[in-house]
């Protein structure tokens, strides 16, 4: 057969099981993903499972910020929660590295929920204020001197990477953490993806758009916010217990405000309310400063600020707004021109 | 002709609005502009002030303007008192009314304008210091209305004035209209979903059609027709 | 009670610098409707340039004219070339663009002057009043803040270009139907923000000494300052910054063991709980729009 013979073939058979192409690079994308540490080098699989642990901490801000309107500058307090939950429950506690990660996203759950209690008395640049006061808190009382027993004070504490299971020999730590920050990645974004096109997720939509008149018909909108607020910390927080084992070193000046910043960045980049544009903000911040650095190492910072307004101005709606531009110019000129 | 406009077409992104769009208004007069929702009303008035992507020609005094920006359109004597009026909701309504002679010289004469406006609007003169957010749609639509007068303007646009008003309260503004227009000579495009009132202030009447004038005459005119009776006076 | 009126009085010394940045803040906020994430970079870079001048043999109060003048500039060039263009673009963008400032102004400042830290000259001397607690350069400070506040007070509420500048700010499609040219009242927001930004750094340098980051502490509390006393609100702006000047250092003595390592911590929950209360800020005006 012809190699457009095999193409035609396999379009027929995807439209068959209502494949659509969204889920064919979806699919090609993870089989790629998944076949990377065969090749690569320890340092590039760490950036790149940083770079999925930064899309999910991204995610969660773009679940309360892109999703339901809630402004947040705190999300680095959750990071930092969930990394020091995953350190403290294996470093002091013993427990089994698995269990850090439900364990990080509860209890970030609930601090988040608690926090969307208060925060529903404030709109926008008074929320912001109030998140902002979260992420400043959580390096001061991760440093404070009552706590060092637990927290490990200035210097932090030591995390170990988890060991591969004993049932996979041939591979080492470094590959096990990529792969197991890869499925939960994965599971972590399909679930919001279905969560987003539920009734929830339009409830959650609504508030976003027209709180007013989301209240009218009927959606508990203090509820929904609160929750909300909540599973926005959640994946944060899973997201800052992978972390921690991928750096394998938790420290209070690692979860300060410019870490929310980040995030904020990343957010706005990858696209606000785009869930796989959220992965190509966490590309772009784990990469582009140390682009910046090598570029003029005195001024990096000015670089980074440079390359950040350039990719504002060239794409404005972020990676996913200017992805849809230009899938609409394709396929229109495409449509036109049949 | 104080007002003239030729062959003008609209366009909101790729998508058309209007289409060959043409009327006159002269010095003076009161014109109104009658069509069911979305025929375009709004986007005529809205080109007229340099608000929307438009092709063809618009005339003011002889000077084409079809390309002006709003802010000089403004200057040459043209007030807009747009859809959902536009009030500075956080400015007190004795500011919005200064807002309107922003392009005047001479605070007194400025001051003098804004006393007048309080004899025609007592109601807002009670409010003259409260946040205009806080009035009602009614005394809202009477600062826009007012706000637009204080420029001294040869051209007033109006953009659907009764919509959301009691009937009461629409009559009365009409009648404040009517006064306005006999008393300092401005010329009016009214733009209206309420034919009925429309047509019992002015002189002439355009229909509009999904961004067509489709109909083209003296006011009484209109009124008598049996397709405008039908589709737009309800009877 | 001579510790609490002491520290109350030294809270109200720092609280000054936290007044200035907050009512540079507030004023600019009322201009341009956004939030200048930027505007202590800004400031400290004016202060930078008021410096060199200095060092440059040019007597303080020339430098400090200069300084003011070059900003008052530098804001205009800032908004056309970098906000305008963003104009249209979402909040979140527009804050990327404030972040990317920042980090453009930080960095270059860093680069030009490096890092060590350097003294800057007070027109008002540093002699100590009140016993020790306060010195003539932080009276001298507040004076010029107060000032500043009086003249921008009565710029924005009486004069015709204040009252179009603030239209163009909550209003800009309305504003244009007045006939204000909204692209130049956004300018002149920015240029008015980048110079009084000028002013408070000047007066901020003598206090926390010159380095490139002199001005995150400041804009921080300055921030908390402005949106306690209420956006809105120039006058709530400066008390603003006062009372978190106060609040801060009455945290850090009084409450005991957490109280020094968690100053600002404390600061920031006592600001929070004071919106739970008043969520527009103590002095905001509440913004009424029926439904």
């Amino acid at each position: 057969m012809t190699a457009p013979e095999i193409a035609s073939g396999v379009a027929a058979r995807a439209r068959a099981w209502h494949l659509e192409r969204r889920h064919l690079i979806v699919a090609g994308t993870i089989l790629i993903a998944a076949l990377i540490p065969i090749a690569a080098q320890s340092f590039v699989l760490f950036q790149l499972t940083m770079v999925m642990v930064y899309g999910l901490a991204i995610l969660g801000l773009n679940i309360l910020t892109g999703f339901n309107g809630q402004f947040s500058l705190g999300h680095s307090a959750f990071y930092g929660i969930g990394a020091y939950t995953a350190a403290l429950m294996t470093h002091l506690w013993g427990v089994n590295y698995l269990l850090t990660l439900p364990a990080a996203g509860a209890v970030c759950f609930v601090i988040g929920f608690l926090f969307g209690l208060p925060a529903l008395r404030l709109q926008n640049l008074y929320l912001a204020l109030a998140t902002f006061a979260l992420a400043v808190a959580m390096p001061q009382i991760l440093k404070f001197h009552g706590l060092e027993g637990l927290t490990g004070g200035v210097q932090g504490l030591v995390v170990d990477e988890p060991d591969p299971p004993s049932f996979l020999p041939m591979i080492n730590a470094d590959q096990w953490l990529y792969y197991l920050t890869l499925i939960v990645t994965i599971v972590m974004f399909v679930l919001a993806a279905n969560l987003v096109r539920s009734r929830s997720g339009r409830a959650i939509l609504a508030i976003r758009d027209n709180p007013i008149a989301a209240s009218a018909m009927g959606i508990n909108s203090a509820l929904y916010k609160t929750l909300t607020f909540g599973l926005s910390a959640l994946y944060t927080g899973i997201a800052g217990a992978l972390g921690a084992f991928a750096v394998q070193f938790v420290a209070p000046d690692s979860f300060s405000f410019l870490l929310s910043v980040s995030f904020l960045v990343g957010l706005v980049i990858g696209g606000v309310g785009s869930i796989p544009g959220c992965l190509f903000g966490g590309l772009f911040v784990l990469y582009v400063p140390n682009i910046a650095n090598s570029i003029s190492t005195g001024l990096a910072g000015a670089v980074y600020g440079v390359i950040l307004l350039a990719v504002i101005f060239i794409m404005p709606a972020g990676a996913a707004g200017f992805v849809r531009y230009v899938l609409a110019r394709v396929t229109g000129a495409g449509r036109s021109s049949a | 002709m104080m007002l003239e406009v030729r062959g003008l077409d609209a366009y909101y992104g790729q998508n058309r609005a209007l289409y060959e769009v043409g009327f006159v208004l002269d010095e003076g007069h009161i014109r109104t502009l009658l069509g069911a929702n979305g025929a375009g009303k709004t986007t005529v008035l809205r080109s007229l002030c340099g608000m929307v992507r438009t092709a063809g020609e618009i005339r003011f005094d002889g000077k084409l303007i079809t390309s002006w920006a709003t802010e000089d359109i403004v200057r040459l004597g043209v007030a807009h008192v747009p859809e959902g009026r536009g009030t500075f909701v956080r400015l007190t309504v004795e500011e919005n009314l200064q807002l309107g002679a922003m392009t005047r010289r001479g605070r007194a004469a400025i001051a003098d304008d804004i006393e007048r406006i309080y004899v025609q609007f007592p109601r807002l003169k009670e409010r003259r210091t409260q946040q205009a957010g806080t009035l009602s749609g009614g005394e809202q639509q009477m600062l826009a209305v007012g706000r637009a007068l204080m420029l001294r303007p040869r051209l007033l646009l109006l953009d659907e004035p009764s919509f959301g008003l009691a009937p009461l309260i629409v009559e009365e503004l009409f009648a404040i209209l009517r006064r306005v227009n006999q008393e300092t000579k401005v010329a009016m495009l009214i733009v209206e979903q309420n034919a009925a009132l429309a047509l019992d202030l002015a002189e002439h009447a355009y229909l509009l059609e999904t961004g067509r004038i489709v109909m083209d005459g003296p006011a009484a005119e209109l009124a008598a027709d049996e397709g405008v009776r039908r589709s737009y006076l309800g009877y | 009670m001579e510790l609490l009126i002491s520290q109350i009085v030294s809270g109200l010394a720092t609280g000054g610098v936290y007044a200035c940045m907050a009512l540079a803040i507030v004023m600019i906020y009322q201009a341009i409707d956004h939030l200048n994430f930027a505007q202590g970079e800004m400031a400290m870079f004016s202060t930078f340039i008021a410096w060199q001048l200095i060092q440059w043999g040019l007597p303080y109060w020339v430098a400090f004219a200069m300084s003011a003048a070059v900003s008052f500039a530098g804001g205009i060039v800032i908004e056309r070339v970098l906000f305008k263009p963003l104009h249209n673009a979402s909040i979140l963008s527009n804050l990327v663009g404030f972040i990317a400032l920042f980090s453009i102004l930080n960095s270059s400042a860093g680069y030009i002057w490096d890092y060590t830290i350097k003294t800057f000259p007070t027109p008002f001397g540093h002699k100590p009043l009140f016993g020790g607690l306060v010195d003539t350069h932080a009276v001298g400070m507040i004076s010029v803040t107060v000032v500043l506040l009086g003249l921008l007070y009565s710029f924005f509420r009486f004069t015709r270009l204040g009252l179009a500048m603030r239209a163009a700010a909550a209003n800009p499609e309305s504003s244009r139907l007045v006939g204000i040219r909204v692209g130049w009242m956004t300018a002149l927001g920015w240029a008015m923000a980048s110079a009084i930004g000028a002013v408070a750094g000047m007066m901020i340098a003598p206090v926390v000494f010159l380095e490139p980051n002199m001005m995150l502490g400041v804009l921080l509390y300055g921030f908390a300052g402005a949106v306690l006393g209420g956006l809105s609100s120039p006058a709530g702006a400066v008390i603003g910054g006062f009372m978190v000047g106060v609040m801060e250092n009455l945290a850090g003595t009084f409450i005991p063991y957490v109280g020094r390592e968690l100053k600002l911590t404390l600061a920031l929950i006592m600001i929070v709980a004071v919106l739970m209360v008043r969520p527009s800020g103590i002095f905001g005006r509440r913004v009424v729009s029926r439904v």
